[in-house]
């Protein structure tokens, strides 16, 4: 039966990675099959591994969870010729406040990520995949587990794949409930059975990563998107975005939007024609306030910055981010106060708590945010919030001190209004 | 020792032999948010057995529990009221649902109701972002939830028993 989706689609997208959602069946094998399944594989059993990890560089794909590395660069780093086991690592753990994507592309089409994950095997000479999906997507873990099972039994997974002599299993792994265990080198530690910490890089998890071998990490959407390379050739995917920020990607919109949704558009597509077209503009005729680009770790934009396309260069020209895709729109009747406050209780609570800096300054920059959220703010208070949020850049083993600080900075610098605003409605409150 | 049913233990044997020779340690965290399913939270009878399966010590297994947000030491509710009011759900109402799921159920943040049937809990960003406020009541998502829509819900469930 075709499956009612979680938003309907718009006509401006541009659908290759979604090009399957909505038909009937579109989780199944078969229709995967009918639908350019496993032509991408079969083709790269015909290349030679440098020749596909040449044509993943040519697509200038970049990671799809939030970092945006160019992939392909990502796998050359992977010692082929190592005499251990080298492992690839699929990390389903998407946490990034605002970003849904990941749920859909293996809701609608397992399949498709499966062929991209064995294209990475072939590459790599990996035989092994681990699919680390947070907990909370237990309908998840038990609908790809039934695609594993399919693979299978139709021999796309497991010995002697379509009779190639190539080898990969694949099994599923359930985290248990932790933002930070999205960071690789945490989610490693997870894998191997601890608390999720990040690790010392170097060694990165390409030379020394599960269990101490090679291991290529990368997101749902960064393996989803190798078949249509590998297939259409890289070349072909590249030249739907701009350069250096190969194909199209996921998009989720939230907040304060006429049709929030997941959609597929080109790297590059213009911000503001995102936001009123496909996502169908502010509700009640508001005006643009603000948006947080690509997850809630990005430093926020004004409305007067978001006249730019939406490619990874462009947003790090004006010092923020594309991270994850999940983009936040908030109008002008939104409170950054607030804003600042929510996202400060997310990391505070997420901080896995190994590295002091973070630890500490996200539980004091919540508690000053909620001292003045509570009308007990003072002042000093808004330098005091972005000199301690500076003092945490750089200073942490992962990226959750940055994550917590980049946003704290930008809406403390460029939303001081609010925050005065508060004040002088404290000040009222006791002269009354 | 403890024993599961017969589809728990199926899977536990599987999953076993999922990881390298020798690295049994890996299915800790799995195991326990599974067993935790069946048994109700994680009892430290609970924690020795995870620990004599995956050839670890229950310290190695206990020092593990207290990180992970999902794994209870105490008995949450039959059903448990997951609450999404992360910045997605909190430009779109989620605050004021938790606000109302409180008032609905009588409880607060990670509180079990006196009958065991509700508990509630505040919870982060759960990737339901575009389909905002989101809900997770064990395991199934409710997206576009409104306070009426909550309580419908809820006194579905309670009806159901």
């Amino acid at each position: 039966m075709a499956k009612k989706l979680y938003n309907d689609p718009s006509p401006l997208e541009t659908r290759i990675l979604s090009a399957r959602f909505g038909l009937e069946n579109s989780e199944s094998l078969t229709t995967y099959l009918a639908h350019d399944g496993f032509k991408a594989f079969r083709k790269a059993r015909e290349m030679k591994p440098e020749q596909i990890i040449e044509e993943v560089k040519t697509s200038a794909l970049r990671g799809r969870g939030g970092a945006g590395f160019p992939t392909g660069l990502k796998w050359s780093f992977v010692p082929r010729s190592s005499p251990k086991p080298k492992y690839i690592v699929i990390n389903a753990d998407e946490s990034e406040p605002g970003t849904c994507k990941d749920r859909l592309l293996m809701e609608y089409d397992p399949h498709q990520m499966i062929e991209g994950i064995l294209i990475a095997g072939l590459a790599l000479d990996a035989h092994k995949g681990y699919l680390y999906i947070r907990g909370e997507y237990r309908y998840l873990i038990d609908h790809m587990d039934r695609a594993i099972a399919e693979a299978y039994a139709q021999g796309y997974l497991g010995k002697n794949i379509l009779g190639t002599g190539f080898d990969f299993d694949l099994y599923t792994h359930s985290g248990a409930g932790a933002y930070e265990c999205g960071e690789e080198t945490a989610l490693l530690d997870s894998l191997e059975g601890k608390r999720g910490i990040p690790r010392m890089k170097p060694p990165f998890p390409a030379v020394a990563g599960a269990w101490a071998s090679p291991t290529l990490l990368n997101n749902v959407e960064t393996f989803s998107a190798i078949p249509a390379i590998i297939r259409d050739g890289g070349a072909a995917f590249a030249a739907l975005g701009t350069p250096k920020n190969g194909g199209t990607r996921l998009l989720c919109v939230s907040g304060h939007v006429n049709k929030p949704g997941v959609y597929e558009v080109p790297l590059g597509y213009p911000m503001l024609k995102f936001i009123e077209e496909i996502a169908g503009g502010i509700p009640g005729g508001k005006k643009l306030k603000a948006v947080i680009p690509g997850g809630s770790s990005c430093p926020i934009l004004k409305a007067d910055e978001c006249d730019i396309p939406m490619d990874y260069d462009s947003l790090a020209k004006i010092g923020s981010m594309l991270g994850s895709g999940g983009m936040v729109v908030m109008d002008e009747t939104t409170d950054m106060v607030k804003v600042a406050l929510r996202i400060m209780r997310f990391y505070a609570h997420e901080s896995c708590g190994w590295c002091i800096p973070c630890r500490e300054g996200t539980t004091w920059l919540r508690k000053i945010l909620q001292r003045f959220d509570e009308g007990g703010g003072r002042h000093e208070d808004v330098a005091l919030l972005g000199e301690l949020s500076k003092n945490m850049l750089g200073r942490t083993f992962c990226a959750l001190g940055d994550a917590a600080a980049m946003p704290t900075i930008s809406i403390v610098d460029k939303f001081a209004d609010d925050f005065e605003k508060r004040l002088a409605r404290d000040r009222q409150m006791v002269a009354v | 020792m403890m024993t599961f049913s017969p589809q728990l233990e199926q899977k536990f044997a599987k999953m076993l032999t999922s990881y390298p020779e020798g690295k049994k340690r890996s299915a800790v965290v799995p195991m326990l948010i599974y067993a935790q399913d069946e048994v109700g939270s994680i009892t430290s009878e609970l924690i020795d057995e995870v620990a004599r399966r995956c050839e670890v010590t229950p310290l190695q297994v206990d020092e593990v529990v207290g990180y992970y947000s999902m794994l209870h030491r105490n008995p949450m509710g039959k059903y448990h009221v997951q609450v999404c009011t992360n910045i997605s759900c909190l430009l779109v109402g989620g605050m004021e649902l938790y606000e109302h799921a409180c008032k609905k159920l009588g409880i607060g943040h990670k509180q079990v109701a006196a009958d065991g049937q509700f508990s509630l809990e505040e919870v982060e960003c759960m990737g339901a972002c575009s389909w905002a406020p989101a809900v997770e009541i064990n395991y199934d998502f409710h997206h576009h939830v409104t306070p009426e829509k909550l309580d419908q819900l809820i006194d579905g469930l309670r009806k159901a028993q």
